[in-house]
């Protein structure tokens, strides 16, 4: 791909991941309390609290958490940069974890229970879906012969969820965790629940808590794009195929959040570990099965 | 042109209400009333809220705690007294732990009188906070700008 592209693309992400994940949000929101028999809050809500939020009065105790905040952001941004100008696969799930690191330690600068409570579940959430996150990029590399997002792309006749169905099954599952949809009780889950307060956001304030809502919009953006790339290939056509796929798990989403409501932590590392091992494990089996006969 | 009135974030108290307000509290969020079409969120955290509901009256133990969610929350804020006991003390307001109404420790913008209030009565006490929750962020906007 041509540098000149790979920016155009780069750009196209930073500006346009926060409007398209904020509206997707708003949706979101609304068929939720639709699904409720609700009215629900007007679409651009996720953009009105996020500007609030910023002109909210600033408090901190201790000046090293907008720091490590501002770096989560920014190493965010960073995979997806990497993702989207379509360099390599590994160094993007790399890049998101070491974000998470960020979060992690902006979470532990304040001494509060509900932090460092939150900061525990956070981790062990981070524990149930860094496997399955690894195996993708393991998946592609396997069906493409590349982890170069590009390359996968160019070098796919067909779209690479034929060779990869287990893997794409495990990282739908995922995604309900990575997106704080279910469990309810995980670090700062959507939900109004109060047993951890606000979990690892407990103590960010204003500003603070609107960076790490943006940056999350920005790891939605990064986990769609990988849903995207199960179905992108050298047809430029197959584009029309992704955006589809990635709504469906969008609408997906929405329907596991509003029936599974009570499923607490324990039970999501022993389903997120469970699916991995079995969907993910079984189609990296087989895969190594094909490679070796031919 | 300023949208901050669009999201404001609630967080409830209960002082030492009889939980007649609170199930009422609650009722607003629910299908019937539903509150979060006003973009209002129950959150559970002092420091992500905008509104402060207390219901219930003040006692000698709580009156700490609810200082301490007021100088929490950061500015702009607005604080709500839900029903007769948080306006006044109401019938509990002679006994020997009651201090009176919320006013008795932390400054109250909105009265919402009533035993219990009605849901109603709640989202009307909440839209008035609201409107005068952009008027205390306007303000701080001006003296911020001087």
């Amino acid at each position: 791909m041509a540098v000149s592209t790979r920016m155009i693309i780069a750009g196209c992400y930073i500006l346009l991941a926060p409007i398209i994940i904020g509206l997707l949000d708003g949706f979101d929101r609304k068929i939720s309390a639709r699904m409720q028999g609700r009215k629900g809050p007007s679409v651009l809500q996720p953009f009105y609290d996020l500007k609030k939020l910023f002109e909210k009065e600033f408090l901190t105790a201790n000046k090293t958490q907008l720091f490590m905040i501002r770096s989560y952001l920014a190493l965010m941004i960073l995979s997806g940069i990497i993702f989207f100008a379509g360099f390599d696969i590994l160094l993007v799930v790399f890049a998101i974890s070491t974000a998470a690191m960020f979060l992690i330690l902006a979470s532990t600068a304040t001494h509060s229970p509900f932090s460092s409570q939150g900061t525990h579940r956070e981790l062990v959430q981070m524990m149930s879906c860094e496997p399955m996150e690894l195996l993708v990029a393991v998946g592609f590399y396997l069906a493409a012969g590349t982890f170069n997002v590009s390359d996968i792309i160019a070098k796919s006749s067909v779209a690479n969820i034929i060779y990869l169905p287990g893997f794409f099954v495990g990282f739908v599952f995922i995604l309900t965790i990575k997106f704080r949809k279910s469990p309810f009780d995980i670090s700062t889950s959507h939900h109004a629940h109060q047993e951890v307060v606000k979990g690892v956001t407990a103590e960010m304030v204003g500003k603070e808590y609107a960076m790490v809502t943006l940056a999350e919009w920005y790891e939605s953006a990064i986990l769609y794009g990988i849903i995207g790339l199960f179905f992108l290939n050298n047809n430029p056509l197959s584009l029309i195929g992704a955006i589809v796929a990635a709504l469906v798990v969008w609408f997906l989403e929405i329907v596991i959040d509003n029936t599974s409501a009570r499923v607490k932590w324990q039970l999501m590392l022993k389903l997120a570990w469970g699916v991995t091992i079995i969907a993910a494990g079984m189609n990296l089996f087989l895969l190594e099965i094909i490679r070796a006969n031919s | 042109m300023s949208t901050i009135h669009k999201s404001p974030w609630l967080l409830h108290y209960d002082g030492s209400s009889c939980n007649g307000c609170d199930i009422e509290v609650l009722a607003c969020t629910t299908p019937v009333y539903d509150v979060e079409r006003f973009g209002v969120i129950n959150t559970g955290n002092p420091m992500h809220a905008d509104i402060f509901l207390i219901t219930g009256g003040i006692n000698s133990q709580n009156a700490d705690v609810v200082k301490q969610i007021y100088e929490q929350m950061p500015q702009p804020k607005v604080v709500i007294a839900v029903g007769t006991c948080a306006c006044t003390g109401g019938i509990f307001k002679e006994c020997y732990n009651i201090k009176g109404g919320a006013d008795t420790v932390i400054p109250v913008d909105i009265y919402v009188p009533g035993c219990a209030a009605r849901p109603e009565s709640i989202i009307d006490g909440v839209v008035k906070g609201v409107a005068l929750f952009k008027e205390k962020a306007a303000a701080l906007a001006a003296s911020e700008r001087k």
